[in-house]
């Protein structure tokens, strides 16, 4: 396949940004997106030119490394029979010869750009640090059988336990809002027996440090639940309004303390 | 400042040295051992926990679960990654499960047969007392891991469910669909997350290890590259453990992550800490074959498609037609007809060994004829397409979205691949490194698999180190240890922190035409054929001329643009295959120097009659520690002794 890509070129974090355009050809269709930007900077670098920094580690869809947009789409727009994926998932054969791929960072107020394609997303570990966890240290727990929990709630927390963290909710929220993420990591430790005893506290303690962020305001637009690559759903946002709304009528107000989180 | 290329070393150059290392396994039954350890060891009082410094370099689940655990402790933890998250250490990759002696399903399981499966699946290569230990605390880690959230799989009536898994006749593996290295490490990493809010824990993320600082013969500290500025920067501490994971990516493809390496484990080995069984390296049966010279890595099918999977190849060679069209009559159900007692659930070196067997004899299939079939027809026949679905479900997207193929459809064409290094950074009992303050868990040190894991076996040690065994002995060393009053701006640190200078400049200043992958691709190719599934003397000599050639050229010829001082995964890529152009070498030298075959070492010129790997117990029964004796020297092989009091030394037979 021979292709042009439109790629956006940053140097480092504040700098400002242009996109280029490389032509690229011989490329198999059986490639992944990523091995075929490894061909291209195989090329820049024979050239003498800088290669694209992108971000990528497992290249099999569960590290939540890779992060881009391709043709405005975060991962890329993959087609029936497979679902949405990664970008490392994403194939070639899903592109037309000749096409022009546009290709840019995730973009967001809390996701600033690094370098190219790489953006920092730690902004997402302050949200796990503020209770995004259940409160049990190394040695204090009982025998795994004597808690037992129905197949169809162990299921549910799985669904939304599946999240991976790459952000791609965000980069496709018109208002680059982070409650798709955040939900999910409610949902999972919330459907839980395990996650009753903090379930309140850590939900407002979670919404608090997100706001905190510079992550936008849901408003239910959906475009998150679209292109993330393991169907979080749109439901456990549904839930974490029920938390909260139940937490604010308990009067729980957030312990958590705002000098560590990010900018 | 140019140093010398390492220039290429000769086998019989190689000096052995016995009597040299001491397990620091404690006296007494096995059974009791670790009980009576943890009551022997000197503690820290609970105040004093907090005026110490301990580094992590690693978030996987070794090293996530110590910097949580020790966290809790009191200590001062100061935790290092490469991703811009711990969440996204390799760990997160692994599919099938973990492994505990249970018993929940009432099979015969117990912590003495966990032991006894785990030094017989690793072809007795591995220390009985560290293998039981693990044993013992497996139980533990599930009832910590369900604690922690992390969503099991579980049957109707609420209790946890189990699988087998690879090789093993109980139901043992306990699982979170097909993502429980996600789920386990997410719970670390919650644990994790929770002492960074506490304080507890600095986590430092975009960090490279890049040298281990030792003063006064101890570990204390490390220097590090921020990946995002280029800034080198000094980190001092009382005690430093490495939890840096496999070093699989030697090969260039495997299914360790892009980002894999060996840097920390080796810088250390350069440092003096002696590298184990480097030759151990597990290929896994059950890979997706490349699909070209553009392959990447290679992604892995969890192994637990083997329990409803059959694998066959036509009887016929060259065969064109689809497999659907081949008639019963015209499969060779390999493994099944071999082995009829664990017929496709071998383990993974006999499973790999006979894929690699009916490829090379022209049966494989696929365009490039470089796999065999992973069929599912007859389970979705016997179970129905939805049980198939449920069970296997995220693994056959996974497959369809790299194929283009549809298993429920067509069956699986799978090859086996480079997946994990039971080889590392010798440890004692303490998991001590033979630098003292220098500690070493999970996948990077050598680890209780022997010579072959087990299935579900890596993400069990590597929780069991850092959540159950590091805490209490780096404890005991902590107690003890009479550590100078240093600061960074020791000569140790000066002339560790020059090195690494040194090095990146070299890099940059070569401006040659060959890039890093491709000179990486080169060393990969002559190890996979050379020091892969089945080895022997003249390929091994053969690597051992080739490898030092590509590393001449490398140094000579590569090409690393960019600047130190910036985002540079160019260069960050360069440092860790130089490393790897020098580790290849040493991995060869350990095959060579290993003429019996074991577990997944498998040398040609020791096999049985029927092709199985053949030990040799009067020669071989230890454990291969190498240690640097400079640039240009041959290391020295220490070897420690292995002996088998619990478990009788048979050859195994999965007949
Ligand atoms: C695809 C796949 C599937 C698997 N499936 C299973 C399974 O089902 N069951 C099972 O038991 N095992 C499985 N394994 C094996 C198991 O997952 C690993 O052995 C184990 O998770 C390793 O954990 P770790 O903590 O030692 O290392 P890792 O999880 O690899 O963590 C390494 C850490 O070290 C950091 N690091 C590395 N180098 C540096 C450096 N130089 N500087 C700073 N930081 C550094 C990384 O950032 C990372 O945080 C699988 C492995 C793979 C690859
Ligand atoms: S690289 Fe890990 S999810 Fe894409």
């Amino acid at each position: 396949m021979n292709l042009t890509l439109r790629i956006w070129r940053q140097k480092s974090k504040g700098a400002s940004g242009q996109f280029a355009s490389y032509p690229i050809s011989d490329v198999s269709p059986d490639s992944s997106f990523l091995e075929m930007l490894d061909l291209l900077n195989e090329e820049l670098m024979n050239k003498g030119e800088e290669p694209i920094a992108f971000d990528h580690d497992c290249r099999e869809g569960i590290c939540g490394m890779c992060s881009m947009v391709i043709n405005g789409v975060a991962h890329g727009q993959d087609r029936e029979p497979v679902k949405q994926v990664t970008v490392c998932q994403l194939h070639m054969r899903r592109f037309k010869d000749g096409e022009t791929i546009t290709i840019e960072p995730w973009r967001a107020q809390a996701f600033p750009v690094l370098r190219d394609l790489i953006v920092d997303r730690t902004s997402f570990d302050h949200i796990i640090q503020a209770g995004g966890f259940i409160s049990v240290g190394t040695g204090s727990a009982p025998d795994a059988n004597s808690l037992p929990i129905p197949k169809s709630k162990a299921d549910y927390s799985m669904d939304a336990a599946a999240c991976i963290g790459c952000g791609a909710c965000v980069a496709a929220c018109p208002n680059a809002s982070a409650m798709l993420f955040t939900s999910a990591k409610i949902a999972h430790l919330n459907a839980l027996p395990q996650g009753q005893t903090e379930r309140y506290q850590r939900v407002v303690n979670m919404v608090t440090v997100m706001d905190h962020e510079m992550f936008g305001n849901c408003t239910n637009i959906g475009e998150c639940a679209a292109v993330c690559p393991k169907e979080i759903s749109l439901d456990f946002i549904a839930n974490l309004n029920r938390d909260m709304m139940v937490a604010s009528f308990q009067g729980v107000t957030p312990t958590v303390s705002l000098n560590g989180a990010n900018k | 400042m140019a140093t010398t290329v390492k220039p290429a070393i000769k086998f019989d150059q190689i000096q052995f040295k016995e009597g040299t290392l001491n397990s620091n396994v404690p006296e007494g039954p096995i059974q009791q051992i670790w009980d009576q350890y943890k009551f022997d060891m000197k503690l820290v009082n609970p105040a004093n926990k907090r005026k110490f410094t301990v580094i992590v370099v690693g978030s996987g689940l070794a090293g996530g679960s110590a910097s949580a655990t020790m966290g809790e402790l009191g200590y001062n933890v100061e935790c290092y990654c490469y991703q811009d998250s711990p969440r996204r250490a390799h760990s997160v990759a692994a599919q099938g499960g973990i492994n505990a002696a249970k018993n929940y399903q009432n099979d015969g399981d117990s912590i003495f047969r966990l032991f006894y499966d785990t030094v017989k699946g690793g072809d007795y290569r591995s220390r009985e007392a560290n293998v039981y230990r693990l044993a013992q605390v497996s139980n533990n880690i599930i009832d910590q891991c369900a604690a922690q959230g992390v969503p099991f799989a579980r049957e109707y009536g609420g209790m946890l469910d189990n699988r087998s898994f690879g090789g093993a006749q109980v139901s043992r593996t306990f699982y979170a669909r097909g993502q429980t290295g996600q789920q386990l490490l997410l719970g670390a990493y919650q644990a994790l997350s929770r002492q960074i809010a506490a304080g507890k824990v600095r986590m430092h993320t975009r960090k490279e290890m890049l040298d281990l600082v030792i003063i006064n013969g101890r570990a204390r500290g490390i220097i590090t590259r921020d990946m995002v500025t280029g800034k080198i920067e000094r980190h001092l501490a009382d005690a430093v453990v490495l939890a840096t994971g496999g070093y699989g990516n030697v090969f260039y493809l495997s299914t360790n992550a892009k980002g894999c390496n060996a840097t920390a484990i080796w810088r250390a080995y350069k440092r003096g800490a002696f590298f184990a069984n480097p030759c151990f390296t597990q290929i896994h049966p059950t890979c997706i074959p490349p699909a070209g010279e553009h392959q990447s890595k290679l992604t892995l099918m969890s192994e637990s498609l083997r329990n409803d999977g059959r694998i066959w190849v036509p009887k016929n060679k060259g065969e064109t037609r689809r497999a659907r069209d081949i008639p019963e009559a015209e499969r060779n159900y390999y493994l099944e007809v071999k082995y009829p007692s664990f017929g496709n659930l071998v383990p993974r070196d006999v499973a790999s060994r006979n894929a690699k067997t009916v490829v090379d004899d022209g049966y494989g299939v696929g365009e490039q004829k470089n796999g065999v079939y992973l069929d599912f027809s007859e389970a979705i026949g016997r179970l129905g397409k939805q049980v198939v679905k449920d069970r296997y479900g995220n693994l056959f997207d996974m497959y369809t979205s790299i194929t283009g193929e549809d298993p429920y459809d067509v069956p699986m064409r799978i090859y086996p691949a480079v997946h994990y290094t039971m080889g590392g950074l010798w440890v004692d009992y303490n998991l001590q490194s033979t630098i003292p303050g220098l500690f070493v868990i999970g996948e990077a040190n050598f680890s209780d698999h022997g010579a072959n894991r087990l299935g579900a076996s890596a993400l069990m040690q590597g929780l069991a180190d850092g959540y159950f065994i590091l805490p209490y002995t780096i404890g005991n060393y902590l107690a003890q240890a009479k550590l100078d009053a240093v600061d960074t701006s020791h000569d140790a640190f000066n002339e560790a922190e020059g090195g690494v200078n040194d090095k990146i400049a070299q890099l940059l200043s070569i401006n040659g035409k060959s890039t890093v992958d491709t000179l990486h691709r080169e060393l990969g190719r002559a190890l996979w054929d050379y020091c892969g599934m089945a080895r022997n003397e003249a390929g091994l000599k053969k690597a051992l001329e080739i490898i030092p050639q590509i590393r001449q050229e490398f140094w000579e010829n590569v090409n690393v643009p960019g600047s130190a001082e910036d985002l540079n995964q160019a260069l960050e890529k360069a440092g860790r295959v130089a490393d790897f152009l020098e580790l290849g070498e040493l991995i060869c030298l350990d095959a060579l120097n290993r003429s019996e075959s074991c577990g997944g070492h498998f040398r040609e010129e020791s096999q049985t009659d029927e092709g199985e790997a053949l030990r040799d117990d009067e020669n071989f029964s230890y454990v291969s520690a190498w240690q640097y004796a400079g640039n240009e020297a041959a290391p020295i092989l220490n070897k420690e002794p292995l002996t088998f009091e619990y478990v009788k030394l048979t050859q195994r037979s999965y007949k």
